[in-house]
């Protein structure tokens, strides 16, 4: 072998790792950027958006849905607003979602990721199902809990009576008057936001998180014995069993034990 | 006044194209107009006719996603069109990136940056490499890759929805081709450039040289964006048939010995046969 072919071939070698090193470089780089950016929790995204994980995936920030939009509710992620780039969201404190009847955000979805199933009930669009968000009260600065009469969350709700009630109780400080405070129930709400908008506190006492935020998860270990749907869950059920360093031997025994006593 | 118009004909019909769309798309958002809504990612047409990046449906799918009925509709419509008049024709004629870098290789040749800075240090297959890379990001991460990077979009969008810190990218872009690389961004970086690229390596407009007429001026190369396509000017008599020339017809409007000229393919190969 020559001097020359040894030297092309090391160069070749060479410039092949210094391909896939750059190649490395650039893709962390690029894949830590892409997982910052998309990671954005707090986000309140238009009527029918799929599952936030999907709808990364499948939005393709056309903005149609920004243009459809008659209130100029959503918007689109613009650099510097530290949330996925380009993909639609609202602020409901500046304009919250007015539920239009037709919706006309989501039918102009090219890609799906506003989903019309979602928000549709025997074939007619029905904006009541939406789950853009969950209401949150803090009752430590919503004035109703002080006893100030304010029900302006309950009259702003397009779903009124549903989606918030006012609950009566006794206010025992003055021992004449009663609170009128507002309840959120999570199965109407569809988190439009109506209610931050009218809030009259200096920051709102009533906001909109996105449900995953909102909500815990009872999971499946918990079942609602007294509920006929609730229990249906349970049809299909399967014994699992596990087994823990307490659990090996049977209870009485394992309680009997005086192992780790002494 | 007629030299004039022979010298930026095309150069006047590419820049009304490109701010004419953006005029349209901008129209959309600002007064409800319905003719071109959207962006470059994707539009409806007429509100009826959807028309889709497909190189974001390919980074869709790269990722995971479920691809909707419209969108692959529009991104064939798209694909077939670039595939008929030169997939980088988006790139001179329809990209608002374009009027950036222009802007900036003008500049450079007017302030002479290559005289101090001959040596290109990147070389231009770089954009196949983005490309291949933002699909298998796409992949790993289940998100868009270059959807969330591409200061194309930012600079569209930007245009329509409300620029933010995008102003940030296109400075970047422009001192970047200015100072950097010679056509950095869109001559070796640009992952969409690579797609179209490849779009348009059989399409049927092509740029044709008739190596008789060329006095080897070289002002076709001087100003080419491209300039490894034109490879064979004062050599060969021959459609330009790389995939990455632009159809931007820069070279065309500045050739006075008339060397260059557009051409359909299919024809270029039976008058041959009949020679």
């Amino acid at each position: 072998m020559t001097a020359r072919e040894e030297s092309d071939r090391r160069k070749f070698i060479l410039r092949m790792a210094r391909g896939a090193g750059i190649a490395a470089l650039g893709g962390f780089v690029w894949s830590a950027y892409v997982d910052e950016v998309t990671a954005s929790q707090l986000l309140l995204r238009p009527p029918g958006a799929i599952k936030e994980e999907d709808f990364l995936k499948t939005c393709v920030k056309c903005g149609l849905c920004v243009e459809a939009c008659p209130y100029d509710t959503l918007l689109l992620a613009k650099p510097g607003d530290h949330k996925p780039l380009g993909t639609p969201y609202f602020i409901p404190r500046d304009i919250p979602c007015y539920m239009c009847p037709d919706i006309p955000c989501v039918p102009v979805c090219p890609t799906g990721a506003l989903d019309e199933a979602s928000v549709t009930t025997d074939g007619k669009l029905d904006i009541n199902i939406a789950e853009m968000g969950l209401a949150v009260i803090d009752r430590e600065t919503c004035i109703a809990f002080w006893g100030i009469q304010c029900d302006a969350c309950y009259r702003a709700c397009p779903i009124l009576g549903q989606a918030i009630s006012v609950e009566y109780h006794k206010n025992e400080r003055t021992g004449k008057h009663a609170y009128l405070t507002p309840v959120v129930h999570a199965d109407a709400c569809t988190g439009c936001g109506l209610c931050e908008k009218a809030c009259v506190t200096e920051k709102p006492a009533i906001f909109i998180l996105p449900k995953e935020v909102a909500m815990g998860k009872a999971g499946n270990y918990y079942i609602k014995g007294w509920d006929k749907k609730d229990e249906k869950r349970l049809e299909n059920a399967q014994e699992i069993k596990s087994t823990t360093e307490i659990s090996k031997e049977s209870a009485v025994d394992s309680l009997n034990s005086d192992k780790g006593l002494y | 006044m007629k030299t004039l118009w022979n010298k930026y004909r095309y150069l006047f019909f590419r820049r009304t194209t490109q701010v004419g769309l953006l005029f349209l798309y901008f129209g959309a958002n600002a007064w409800g107009w319905t003719a071109l809504m959207g962006n470059l990612s994707s539009s409806s047409l007429f509100g009826i006719i959807p028309l889709s990046d497909p190189y974001a449906a390919l980074q869709m799918l790269a990722a995971g996603a479920v691809l909707a009925v419209d969108l692959v509709v529009g991104a064939l419509i798209i694909t077939v069109f670039y595939f008929v008049v030169g997939g980088r024709a988006f790139c001179s004629w329809v990209c608002p990136v374009n009027l950036i870098t222009d802007a900036a290789a003008f500049l450079r040749r007017k302030i002479k940056v290559d005289d101090f800075a001959k040596k290109q240090p990147a070389t231009r297959n770089l954009r196949y490499w983005v490309l291949g890379l933002s699909l298998i990001i796409s992949f790993a991460m289940g998100v868009t890759a270059f959807e969330f990077v591409s200061p194309i979009s930012m600079l569209h969008r930007g245009i329509i929805f409300g620029m933010g810190f995008g102003w940030a990218a296109v400075l970047i872009i422009f001192n970047f081709d200015l100072l950097v690389l010679k056509n950095g961004w869109c001559g070796h970086i640009c992952p969409l450039g690579g797609f179209y690229s490849l779009v348009g390596k059989y399409s049927l407009v092509r740029v044709h040289h008739t190596q008789e007429n060329c006095t080897l001026c070289m002002k076709c190369k001087v100003v080419c964006p491209e300039q490894q396509v034109l490879y064979m000017i004062g050599k060969e008599t021959m459609p330009v048939l790389s995939g990455e020339c632009t159809n931007c017809a820069r070279c065309i409007e500045v050739c006075d010995d008339d060397a260059l000229n557009f051409s359909i393919r299919d024809l270029i190969k039976n008058n041959k046969s009949g020679e």
